[in-house]
């Protein structure tokens, strides 16, 4: 009782927390379910972008699309070490994710049909969580802040490759904006279901907020990336699906209708246009890659033994 | 610094890059890898993809000493009550510069 109270007091006091100190398990149990689940999302998000590398319509594009996806990587790589340091393996953490124990967020389930859906996913899907993630550089548990720190860093360019992609299409020819209308049109309510459940809604936010895993609520995220987002689209006169959109003068924020929450649980549930798509894939990559793991294993400790003989 | 040898992707390494010369190293993050080479290029792809740094160095997780947390305020003890160490503490009279 008395370690729970120095421990909230540390973190009223906007101390970090690092993964040796002293934790309640439900603390490190929180942070590991969210910093995986954060991690699988940034490794299963490559592969809508994926499909389109050998299509991305000049050398440019492609080289940029290539970095942008291995930065993608790499967050993931950074948010699994992060997850480790609390005392859960790698290998555990893929596990989860493939027996659908450990979630990854559900926009990464929606397909990629044109070249104008890679704009607007630089532009809206990486928008969209770099507005979480700017609010979780500040987020209690020391190593997840500064992975976050890392990541916002990187995550700049990636929004304004995509809507560089976006401008490029909404001013080229009627059937090329017709395209970036269509991508803005389908992907624009996934990316508003990216900051999750209404905050009246989810149950785990109370603790999060408490001990200052999270930051912000997802409403108060989600009208942030709104409230930036909607004169974006104008400057590209795109038109942002939604008739109830409209400009509160009173309070200084947009206001839209509310989300299709019945879609966003059947693609939490598994049934996305894509869930089963992406997670065989993953499983079919990971099992195909297991025979580097095992030589790299071996070959190591062939040389160890070799270190020792001399 | 988790330290996971039975994960088959390889143990942990802690990494540390070096932005220019001259400059402090500091810790940039970890890796796995089977062996030093690997360490050190998986660093390299992982943590130095932009800003050419002039140094990265990999270290064995398992390797590291670490001050137990729990232990932190008592091992570090001595260092608070040595106040003549620090400039302040004395005084230099007026009319009296460059000390
Ligand atoms: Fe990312
Ligand atoms: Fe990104």
């Amino acid at each position: 009782m008395e370690k729970l109270h120095d421990f909230q007091r540390f973190i009223d006091a906007e101390e970090k927390i690092e993964p040796k100190d002293w934790m309640p398990d439900e603390y490190r149990a929180h942070n590991i379910r969210q910093i995986s689940q954060h991690a699988h999302s940034e490794v299963i998000g490559m592969q809508p972008e994926g499909n389109w590398i050998t299509r991305a319509p000049t050398l440019r594009a492609k080289k940029i699309l290539l970095a942008k996806i291995q930065d993608e990587g790499g967050h993931g790589l950074y948010l699994y070490s992060a997850a480790e340091t609390l005392g859960i393996s790698r290998d555990e953490m893929i596990a989860q994710l493939h027996a659908g124990k450990a979630k990854y967020s559900s926009v990464f389930n929606y397909p990629t049909l044109n070249w104008a859906d890679i704009g607007a996913i630089g532009w809206l899907v990486d928008g969209a969580a770099v507005t979480n993630q700017l609010s979780l550089r500040r987020t209690s548990f020391g190593p997840y802040s500064r992975a976050m720190l890392r990541i916002c860093n990187e995550e700049s360019f990636h929004q304004r490759q995509g809507y560089e992609i976006m401008l490029k299409m909404a001013k080229g020819t009627p059937e090329q904006k017709e395209m970036a209308q269509d991508a803005l049109n389908r992907w624009w309510w996934p990316s508003l279901m990216m900051f999750g459940p209404h905050d009246n809604q989810s149950a785990r936010s109370t603790k999060g907020m408490l001990w200052k895993i999270k930051r912000a609520s997802n409403d108060e995220l989600r009208q942030r990336f709104i409230d930036k987002t909607v004169p974006q689209a104008e400057f590209l006169g795109l038109t942002i699906p939604d008739p109830k959109l409209r400009w509160n003068e009173a309070t200084g924020h947009y206001e839209t209708s509310d989300i299709n929450w019945e879609e966003f649980n059947q693609v939490i549930q598994g049934n996305g246009p894509c869930n089963k798509e992406r997670m065989d894939h993953h499983k079919q990559v990971h099992a195909e890659g297991a025979w580097v793991r095992e030589a790299a294993a071996a070959y190591a400790a062939r040389k160890q033994e070799q270190l020792v003989e001399v | 610094m988790a330290s996971n040898h039975t994960d088959s992707q390889g143990p942990v390494w802690e990494v540390f890059t070096q932005k220019k010369s001259g400059v402090p190293y500091q810790h940039a993050g970890s890796v796995h890898a089977f062996d030093k080479d690997m360490a050190l290029e998986n660093a390299r792809d992982l943590y130095t993809r932009r800003d050419k740094p002039s140094g990265l160095w990999v270290v064995p997780a398992a390797e590291i000493v670490a001050v137990d947390p729990g232990e932190a305020a008592p091992f570090f003890d001595p260092a608070d009550d040595k106040v003549y160490r620090h400039p302040t503490f004395y005084e230099v009279p007026a009319g009296v510069e460059n000390l």
